[in-house]
């Protein structure tokens, strides 16, 4: 397993920085996840950018833990180093009556589509995002697909013609 | 191609302030040069570009949605399908994502043949990016030369997999099978042809003066604005960012091959073009390295819950014959966690992000394409380009839909 202790230095920094920013933090198979709270995660992300040297976001997505789950989603940010190549999960955990998050497309441009896809597979809101429409799926689609009590065929019944 | 759209759907953002000269034009679905379904809602003034608004999903066909309801073993035939041009890369983000999971130790050997199928995957893909962006600009003949070369690689491909276009050769733990007898010989008939059809493409391509004025300075993006859209393999290191995540992220043994990596500096069509064509060498040298470490061994992971047994054990063992019937009929359980694997495509990253409740199916599956990001920053690279550069960026980014639309 790779080794993590630079990651682990990056959570120590970050809460030195506000304690109130990692609520929890997982090291696992060599990959450290932070949860961070929904209000503070541009700060984060601004943070790790600006002095941490995270200049890429290689990855956001959503994710939907079941219906019966509280809070339902959580939001995944893969943030990546093209200075010193290390790899760092940031995650958002978000209640299904209120699945908003602040974009993070001031931060990293990349965010616009990725966020644009998690709001049309999963219905989270991306509070402050510039274009935040369907990208995959038409406009005039019922529901989001990916969340867990979307049929695998939809609610339409299955035809051809 | 040319069709005005007089009421412009509601959904897109246009410019207000309609001078004369300006028009909106929608360019796709059915444009030979967008490369597949790719629908762009060009606003122009004259023949200048001021605003691109990419329109993808024609091809969205809930492959994620369908990994959830699938074994782990039957996700790698839906991973065939998204980047169709370079398939073996997929199978491997997606096998290596639940090998981490599972903590699974994957044979010298199977590394080796991974890594050679790859790189003659890959020098495939560039292959079929030469040819289509050579014929959107107007190049006719590159086509027929460069899909010769790719042919003789997806008949190895075959020889090793059984499939030209859906290989699916790489399984949780090692590979489908070893490699067929004499393939190593076919390999080195390839790779001793393929300098000299290198060498004919680059004269036919590179030093043709239409190519140059066609490509250069065109589609410019720069360093800061590529990292920070996200852009990834030969559209980042035709930026001058040196990033190559099999030295930067070594996997599947990728550290102890030697192999340069090409980068150039201008950010426009010609420097992407010039990086590919660097790093065709490149792949040839990698799997020429691959022969010489190819030894003989087992290509399966020592995990017989969750490989496949060789069908003679089978037949004299009545635990192999247990472990096969299980894991075809009930799969494997997998540990909880998530990954995030990312590898080298020839596209750039190629991340799968894995989630794992325990038991036989993925809770969530998650690929984040490398031309799905890419093409995102398109706009960026046609403002102020006139029309017809636009097919010549969009050939230089080298997309492809299947993986896009997903």
């Amino acid at each position: 397993m790779a080794d993590t202790t630079v990651l682990l230095e990056f959570v120590e920094k970050l809460k030195a920085e506000d304690s109130a920013w990692v609520n929890d933090f997982k090291d696992a198979r060599g990959e450290v996840t932070i949860t961070v709270p929904r209000q503070s995660i541009v700060d984060v992300c601004w943070i790790l950018k600006t002095k941490y040297g995270f200049d890429m976001l290689a990855d956001l997505c959503g994710a939907d833990l079941g219906p019966e789950e509280d809070p339902r989603f959580e939001v995944n940010y893969h943030l990546f180093s093209t200075k010193h190549y290390n790899r760092l999960r940031l995650k958002v955990l978000l209640s299904e009556d209120e699945p908003n998050v602040p974009t993070v497309v001031t931060v990293w441009k990349t965010a616009n589509w990725h966020e644009r896809e998690t709001f049309d597979l999963f219905g989270v809101i991306f509070d402050g995002h510039p274009d935040l429409r369907r990208i995959l799926l038409p406009s005039d689609f019922d529901g989001h697909a990916l969340r867990k009590d979307y049929p695998l065929r939809g609610y339409e019944p299955y035809s051809l013609t | 191609m040319s069709v005005a759209i007089e009421n412009i759907p509601s959904q897109f953002e246009v410019l207000d302030q309609s001078l004369e000269s300006q028009m909106t034009l929608s360019m796709g679905p059915q444009h030979p040069s967008t490369h597949g379904v790719l629908r762009l809602e060009l606003q122009l003034d004259g023949e200048m570009v001021i605003k691109t608004v990419p329109d993808i999903g024609y091809l969205h066909t809930g492959m994620e949605k369908l990994f959830e309801y699938k074994k782990y073993q039957q996700g790698i035939v839906i991973t065939d399908r998204m980047d169709y041009l370079n398939p073996l890369g997929n199978n491997l983000a997606y096998v290596m994502a639940a090998e981490k999971l599972l903590d699974l130790e994957i044979p010298e050997r199977a590394q080796v043949i991974r890594v050679m199928t790859c790189e003659l995957q890959r020098i495939a893909s560039h292959m079929v990016w030469l040819g289509t962006h050579a014929l959107d600009i107007g190049a006719m003949s590159v086509f027929f030369y460069c899909f010769r070369q790719r042919e003789k690689i997806l008949n190895l491909i075959e020889a090793c997999s059984g499939g030209r276009m859906t290989p699916s050769y790489y399984r949780i733990g090692g590979l489908m099978m070893d490699l067929p007898a004499g393939f190593e010989r076919r390999v080195k008939q390839f790779l001793d042809d393929f300098p000299a059809a290198m060498e004919m493409l680059e004269t036919l391509v590179s030093g043709n003066t239409i190519w140059q004025s066609r490509t250069k300075g065109i589609g410019i993006i720069t360093a800061e604005e590529a990292i920070d859209w996200g852009l990834t393999g030969p559209c980042l290191r035709g930026s001058g960012v040196d990033l190559d995540l099999r030295r930067d992220n070594p996997y599947s043994g990728y550290e102890a091959y030697d192999f340069d990596i090409p980068v150039e500096p201008d950010g426009d069509v010609w420097a992407r073009f010039r990086v590919r064509m660097r790093e065709l060498y490149e792949s040839y040298k990698i799997v020429h390295q691959t022969l010489e470490r190819l030894k003989p061994g087992p290509i399966k992971a020592d995990a017989p819950k969750v490989v496949l047994p060789d069908r003679d054990d089978m037949r004299k063992h009545m635990d192999s014959l247990i472990h096969h019937f299980l894991i075809v009929a009930e799969g494997f359980d997998v540990p909880e966690g998530e990954v995030y694997i990312p590898i080298e495509a020839s596209k750039g990253e190629l991340g799968v992000y894995m989630k794992s409740n325990g038991g036989p199916k993925p809770d969530r599956v998650h690929f984040r394409g490398p031309s799905f990001v890419n093409l995102s920053a398109l706009p960026v690279m046609c403002e102020g380009e006139m029309i017809a550069d636009v097919v010549a960026i969009i050939g230089s980014l080298d997309i492809v839909l299947g993986e896009i639309d997903r």
